[in-house]
């Protein structure tokens, strides 16, 4: 390569040598099957991406030209025009990475511009507003909480809080403000790291999009559209600006991204240093995807099957032994699943090692789990080991995340069963979990030592705050129909004979005592014959949305119809330590992940909160507030830049026209010039890979029955304005199908010029929505925003 | 001139198996078709439709399109006239005719007859299905055996349900199109298959909405076959144009348009007002003969100053009320502890009542009746509400509402002298007024009214009020009014020009009936769109059925459902399937996708084990049986609603397609050297214990012979079915 520096005929020559070349490639498939023209024209794209590799065996093509083109004389006259036409527009365009000094440094400039514009936008008024703004309060809270190391539960895995924590600690927060509720001044709290962490990962999106696309479509302008759409995004920029989970996400899939497509260009040197690199990188960046949200699954996805699309073309190529296949798939198989999994696991284990003190989230886990914790009370425990007469205690469904057997003041509504009070099991610690045990016929508790209770015996279980009896009877449960219901029945213990339980100890044999905590106890209706059961269901509104308990006709030993007394308090009796089973690291592992799943679907949308639609989300159609309702506040609200937004709705279904239009071309085989090949291939195969991403972010939502926020959108919305790069600039560049050479090209400039000033200005008139803005609301003439609200569901 | 040539000869054809294998379906699913005559299990609702198609009278089913109802209604139409010629003869012999005296076979067999014959019907499509993959007749046969012997399609068949219905349009469409593609290309008569395969794919999707994906397979294979014919140099661009357009038109638009079709026979067969009314907007309802028309007809189009109204939530949940005040003030405190302006409650009212009629004012007039000529109310225009029996001025300010604190409350104004001030004006916005007109006209106009003080929006919030507020649904106003929603809108229902000037003449004048007259119509579309929405929106009531299981329990026939069980004895009919059938049709899907994935890799390796036809067979066998019940099967999954086994069947009869094929497969491609008597033994021995479980599970089938409680113990396969006895 160095051959051609700087010489600009040459350079010519070779670029019209590659375009023959891409002709005799496609002289020899006129006629072939569509399917091998399909592989055949993938084989163009490598050979052009690899120009650099491949760039001496060009020169022994171009020697050989002159032989081709006397072949198929009508053909090369069409090639000809096709590199006559593209002259000029195709001087930046087909010289790339050929022409190493300049044009690297040209690059690099343009890089450090991308750079530091996305910094610059993304870091400024970084500390205002000085109080706590939307879900800072929950993610700031739980940052403090790893660095008091106090347990807690949330439904995301902790890479990203854990950072945050990590973050605020470097830069010296001391873990103590308490993040209570949004609009809190943090007064001289160190809250700068933690929103500037959160910044400086969101600052590199634009950066990793401008790399993606240069390397998808080969061109710098595509790749400058889409980095200057997510530059001057106010959405993308104050959704960076706050301690929150999203931009940490989005620098996971980003990167995951790019080394991807990085990885794919490594594919002509297989196993060599960089393609491990990037393989790796790959690895390491979906885990952390993985370990802050699990949004990063579809990021997997979409890696995943890129890699079988990859692995699939491998097997296809006759050339490679099955043993060099073998290694491909293996590496792959290290790279991609084995060492994420491990990141991922160890994210986990730093997590359980460092939050060792008992916290707000106990209540979630098993009695194992919560003796591992400091301060929790079942941690270094001391109660007494066999369950008496007369004692008080709690009972814990043995399902994992299944909670403790409750019952409140109130009864069930109208139509569900009897009107009883209603039995349910709750996830927290509460003082309505307690109940009293007691025998069938006696109620009071006899003086001296109280007597044990044994397998097989009948007691009754009182619930000591309401003093009504644990009771079951033939009528339907609320929820599952096939069981009975469970209720609370009769007044200061006196009940009747449907209150009765035969305790079974499982595996033990009649007599034998109940271990407290260690035990796992049955608990049989003697009236019906039913076992307690917990079905796990979230019962409605007038159950509190806990959890429904019920009583199961069908005796088969579950976890969800065995309990373990967790709490057992009698005085009587003397306590004794328990060295309880610490139970192993798999196992809270996926305890922990059952909770969050658990904890994830349960986040169901409250009836008079107006929640958003995943149809809301592409068009705009309403944001978040993150900051201040009045006038008199400082008001911050999340809305992508609507000329952005709408240009990259647009632009999906223009690439959708534009790839249906070149593919039915190529299949018709309507001949086609070198260039217009090549944006087919970078539409179809680029473009492609990009709306995958999108639709793979995005069509999920639809089916999702939590409840969803406007944010959810922005992972796709990187993908989305990636495409549009690539479909804006190609469009660009068929201008001449309109226009004569010197006139498209004038209009191709003049569409990017448009394009560059629309954003801008959008950006200039809709800028405060980040950066703060105070004053009267916008449909009075006198604000900063006035006439900006262009559509009535926006809300400054 | 062509001649007539003499003898006229006619050659028949006759396919003895075919021939056969229907007269046995026939005999398998009619046999005895009115035992049992009772009504079993959800022919309790779809009896209910059909009655309801009987008497005209509108109604919305949510679980799927009016055609499924229609085909129903037809065999209720066949009963009626069964029923008046039996009632003719037997007039002319006892000239006593009352129709409750019906014979009740005669009704209870033809309601149950066309689901039955489309049952039969599925038989023999399955074996021209077979034939048009270009398999054997014995391949053939053997497919049509497994759909003829499985118990549990029987029993769907026998009852008046749909899902039979489906699965015969389902083969059907696959069929038609199969025959198109066959066809020599050059023929253009084989676009009448194809046309026939898009109505017949409406005709699905109108039975049930399950049928949407099966049209959505057949749809993306004709996609596949187009773009390869797209990519065939050898045909001329127009060809290709013409026959891409043909193809459209007879896949996409023929089905579209028939799909509202069913639509347009529904709502025209349907013009009585009935028990969904309600669920409808006042304009639907108006256009129902009864009901809301009856009192609507003749009212003054256009809402003017002095006019009285009722105001009618546009938000259906959770029950359609009018806006309505009392002479009961709001609590000073409530239980919360939260204080009250204490001004007489405004809520909304699910019944028809005096106290829902309000007057519209003109704030700059002191009159309440009506100018002349009237003056129209028109969009931006203030208004103040009027109640009419208590005369108090529709109000709000910043107290917060009873149920919903975030919200304003609204009452009817009553001056305590605490210094709060009156705010009772409301800007009229009429939400609209594109479709309709900027006059506020009654039932067809959608109207906000917001607060001019605060620009809060009237709304019902659907909370229900305590004792306090009898239980009657509160009305707040809100700021959040964010785009369009249902509860933010009212619609004027019934309305009059006021004419009395004082209070005590304009009560008398609420307390008597409207009448005027105009006549309200709405277009087909409009009702369309509406309905069509409505159908997709209201949710049912999510709760479990004692028969209810879910899909992964269906596969291996976890759970069965009993639908009848004779009121004295053991007899009882259950939908159990043939466990060999099912057992055999799993075994097949495994091996399928297995030898698929072996022969995808080693094809993939330049390793061609079928020659290129075969290989093609191979995958159409595949799209058809595993795609077809792929999309029958997995779509639920994501569903919320409840399920039963009986929605697995589509999906089953794809896989009964499958296992036949699978073995002729193996016999001509994979065991060509080794000895396939081994193999027709296997197969024979397979349809003969086929054959002995279906005899074996006849009787919870058909429901007799009644078995002993013992029998019935040792019908009991899995632990998981429930089998009822009688204890005697």
């Amino acid at each position: 390569m160095t051959l051609l520096d700087g010489e600009p005929t040459k350079e010519y020559q070779e670029g019209s040598g590659v375009a023959r070349l891409g002709y005799s490639f496609n002289f020899l498939m006129a006629k072939g099957e569509c399917t091998t023209q399909w592989s055949k024209t993938e084989d163009t794209c490598s050979t052009l991406r690899n120009r650099k590799a491949f760039l001496s065996s060009e020169k022994q093509q171009q020697d050989s030209q002159p032989k081709d083109g006397d072949n198929s004389q009508t053909a090369g006259h069409s090639s000809k025009d096709g590199t006559q036409s593209s002259n000029g527009t195709s001087a930046q365009w087909t010289d790339r990475g050929t022409d190493p000094p300049r044009k690297e440094t040209h690059s690099s400039v343009l890089l450090l511009l991308v750079t530091v514009l996305s910094f610059s936008t993304r870091l400024y008024k970084i500390m205002e507003p000085a109080h706590v703004c939307w879900d800072e309060t929950h993610f700031g809270k739980m940052g403090s909480y790893y660095i008091n190391r106090t347990f807690f539960f949330d439904v995301h895995p902790p890479l990203g809080k854990m950072l945050i924590g990590l973050a605020g600690y470097v830069t010296g927060y001391d873990g103590t403000f308490p993040f209570i509720k949004p609009g809190d001044k943090y007064e001289h709290h160190n809250y700068w790291g933690m929103r500037g962490f959160c910044a400086v990962l969101g600052s590199f999106l634009p950066v990793f999009a401008y790399l993606i696309v240069l390397e998808l479509s080969q061109s710098r302008t595509a790749a400058l559209i889409t980095a200057t759409l997510l530059i001057f995004d106010t959405g993308c920029i104050t959704i960076s600006q706050y301690i929150l989970l999203d931009p940490i996400l989005m620098f996971f899939i980003m990167g995951a991204v790019l080394s991807m497509v990085k990885f794919k260009q490594q594919t002509h040197r297989p196993f060599s240093a960089p393609w491990w690199l990037w393989l790796v990188l790959t690895g390491v960046n979906l885990a952390g995807a993985l370990g802050v949200k699990f949004v990063g699954l579809f990021v997997i996805l979409l890696v995943g099957l890129n890699t079988a699309w990859d692995l699939w073309g491998l097997l296809g190529n006759l050339h490679l032994s099955l043993v060099d296949i073998a290694k491909h798939f293996l590496a792959r198989v290290v790279g991609l699943i084995l060492l994420p999994l491990f990141l991922y696991v160890t994210i986990f284990a730093i997590h359980f090692v460092v939050l060792n003190k008992s916290g707000p989230g106990d209540g979630f886990f098993s009695s194992a789990f919560q003796s591992r914790l400091i301060g929790n009370n079942l941690h270094n425990a001391s109660m007494p080991e066999y369950l008496a007469y007369g004692s008080t205690i709690t009972v814990k469904n043995l399902r994992i995340a299944g909670g403790y057997l409750h019952s409140h003041w109130h009864l069930y509504p109208e139509g569900v069963g009897a009107k009883q009070q209603q039995v349910t099991a709750y996830l927290h610690k509460d003082y309505n979990n307690l109940w009293l045990v007691h025998r069938q016929d006696e109620n009071n508790t006899q003086s001296g030592a109280p007597d044990l209770v044994r397998h097989g015996d009948i007691i009754r279980l009182e619930h000591k705050e309401t003093t009504r009896n644990l009771h079951s009877h033939l009528h339907e449960a609320p929820l599952t129909k096939k069981h009975f219901q469970v209720t609370g029945y009769g007044i200061n213990a006196t009940g009747d004979a449907n209150d009765l339980w035969q305790v079974e100890v499982c595996g033990g044999r009649k007599g034998d005592l109940v271990k407290v905590l260690r035990s796992k106890v049955r608990f049989l209706h003697r009236a019906t014959g039913c076992v307690l059961y917990s079905s796990g269901k979230t019962l409605p509104k007038w159950g509190w949305e806990q959890v429904e308990v019920t009583c199961s006709p069908y005796l088969k030993e579950t976890p969800s119809s065995q309990w373990s007394i967790e709490d057992h308090i009698n005085p009587k009796l003397p306590n004794i330590s328990l060295s309880l089973l610490k139970p192993h690291f798999l196992e809270i592992l996926l305890e922990s992940h059952i909770v969050m799943i658990r904890g994830n679907s349960g986040l169901k949308p409250k009836d008079n909160e107006m929640n958003s639609k995943p149809w809301h989300w592409p068009i705009n159609y309403q944001g978040l507030r993150f900051s201040g309702v009045n006038e008199t506040e400082y008001r911050v609200y999340l809305l992508g830049n609507p000329v952005v937004w709408w240009i990259n709705l647009a632009s999906l279904g223009l690439y959708v026209i534009m790839v249906a239009v070149a593919s039915v071309a190529l299949q018709r085989g309507v001949p086609l010039d070198q260039r217009r090949r090549e944006h087919c291939c970078v539409l179809r195969r680029g473009g492609g890979l990009l709306l995958l991403g999108w639709l793979l972010h995005y069509a999920p939502f639809y089916t999702m029955g939590r409840i969803l926020y406007y944010h959810h959108y922005f992972p796709a919305m990187l993908f989305s304005s990636m495409l549009t790069g690539i479909t804006l600039h190609i469009l660009l560049q068929s201008t001449d199908f309109l226009l004569r050479p010197p006139y498209s090209y004038w209009l191709q400039k003049v569409g990017q010029m448009l394009l560059l000033f629309s954003v801008l200005y959008s950006f200039y008139l809709f800028h405060p929505l980040s950066y703060g803005m105070r004053g009267p609301l916008a449909h009075e003439p006198a604000s900063a925003m006035a006439g900006l609200r262009w559509m009535d569901s926006w809300e400054f | 001139m062509l001649g007539l040539q003499l003898p006229l000869l006619v050659t028949v054809q006759i396919n003895m198996e075919l021939l056969l294998l229907t007269l046995l379906a026939f005999w398998t699913r009619l046999s005895q078709l009115s035992y049992p005559n009772a009504v079993v299990f959800d022919e309790v609702y779809y009896g209910q439709f059909v009655s309801l198609y009987m008497k005209r009278v509108f109604f919305i089913d949510e679980s799927g399109p009016p055609l499924g109802h229609m085909i129903l209604a037809v065999g209720g139409y066949v009963c009626v006239c069964l029923c008046v010629c039996v009632c003719v003869c037997v007039c002319v012999c006892v000239c006593v005719c009352s129709c409750a005296e019906y014979p009740s076979g005669v009704c209870v067999w033809s309601l149950r007859l066309l689901p039955a014959v489309c049952g039969s019907l599925c038989v023999p499509l399955v074996y021209l299905l077979i034939l048009e993959l270009r398999l054997t007749h014995c391949t053939a046969l053997g497919a049509a055996l497994l759909l003829l012997l499985e118990n549990s399609l029987i029993v769907q068949s026998r009852f008046m349900l749909l899902e039979s219905v489906l699965i015969f349009f389902q083969l059907l469409s696959f069929l038609c199109y199969l025959r198109f593609h066959n066809a020599p290309h050059s023929s253009w008569s084989r676009y009448c298959w194809l046309l026939l395969s898009g109505a017949s794919c409406a005709a699905a999707v109108g039975v049930k909405y399950m049928g949407v994906f099966s049209y959505l397979l057949l749809l993306g294979v004709a996609c596949l076959h187009t773009w390869q014919l797209i990519g065939d140099r050898a045909v001329s661009h127009v060809s290709v144009c013409v026959q891409c357009v043909c193809r459209c038109v007879c896949l996409l638009l023929v089905p579209l348009l028939l799909y509202v079709f069913w639509f347009y026979v529904h709502l025209s067969v349907l013009y009585r007002s009935g028990p969904h009314d309600q669920l409808m907007s006042s304009a639907f309802q108006a256009s129902l003969e009864g009901g809301l028309s009856r009192i609507t007809q003749g009212q003054p189009l256009e809402v003017a100053f002095g006019s009285q109204v009722t105001l009618r939530s546009s938000a259906s949940q959770p029950v359609p009320c009018w806006l309505h005040s009392h002479k009961a003030n709001y609590p000073i405190r409530y239980d919360n502890g939260r204080g009250s302006s204490h001004q007489q409650q405004v809520t909304c009212y699910p019944f028809k009542d005096v106290n829902n009629w309000w007057i519209i004012k003109d704030p700059g007039r002191q009159e309440l009746v009506v100018s002349t000529p009237p003056h129209p109310v028109r969009h931006g225009d203030i208004i103040q509400l009027v109640h009419g029996m208590t005369s108090r001025f529709l109000n709000s300010h910043d107290v917060a509402a009873p149920m919903s604190p975030h919200a304003q409350e609204v009452s009817g104004y009553i001056d305590f002298n605490v210094s709060m001030p009156a705010q009772n004006l409301w800007r009229v916005e009429i939400f609209n007024r594109e479709a309709e007109s900027e006059v506020w006209k009654t039932i067809l106009s959608e109207v906000r009214l917001v607060h001019v003080n605060t620009s809060a929006v009237l709304k019902l919030s659907g909370v229900s009020l305590p004792d306090w507020g009898f239980r009657q649904l509160e009305v707040v106003a809100d700021k959040l009014n964010k785009g369009h929603q249902s509860s933010l809108s009212w619609t004027v229902e019934e309305h009059r020009y006021g004419t009395s000037q004082e209070q005590k003449e304009r009560e008398a004048e609420l307390h008597s009936p409207t009448h005027i007259d105009v006549d309200s119509n709405i277009s087909f579309w409009a009702k369309f769109l509406e309905l069509q929405w409505k159908m997709l929106t209201v949710k049912q009531e999510e709760s479990e059925h004692k028969y209810s299981s879910s899909p992964l329990e269906w596969i291996t026939m976890e759970t069965n459902i009993a639908y009848w069980l004779h009121p004295s004895t053991n007899a009882q009919i259950h939908l159990i399937g043939n466990p060999v059938s099912w057992g055999v049709a799993n075994l097949s899907l495994s091996a399928y996708q297995l030898l698929a994935l072996v022969y995808l890799l080693r094809r993939r390796r330049g390793i061609k084990d079928l020659p290129d036809d075969a290989w093609s067979q191979f995958v159409a066998v595949g799209w058809l049986c595993v795609g077809g019940w792929a999309v029958n099967f997995l779509p639920f999954f994501l569903m919320e609603k409840t399920l039963f086994l009986y929605h697995y069947l589509p999906a089953l009869c794809f896989l009964f397609l499958l296992t036949p094929a699978l073995l002729e497969h193996t016999h001509s491609h994979l065991l060509r050297c080794s000895s396939p008597a081994a193999l027709c033994v296997c197969a024979l021995a397979a349809a003969a214990s086929v054959f002995l479980s279906y005899r074996t599970f006849c009787p919870l089938t058909y429901g007799r012979p009644e078995l002993s409680a013992n029998q019935l113990q040792d019908l009991r396969w899995r632990e998981s079915w429930d089998i009822l006895y009688r204890r005697r």
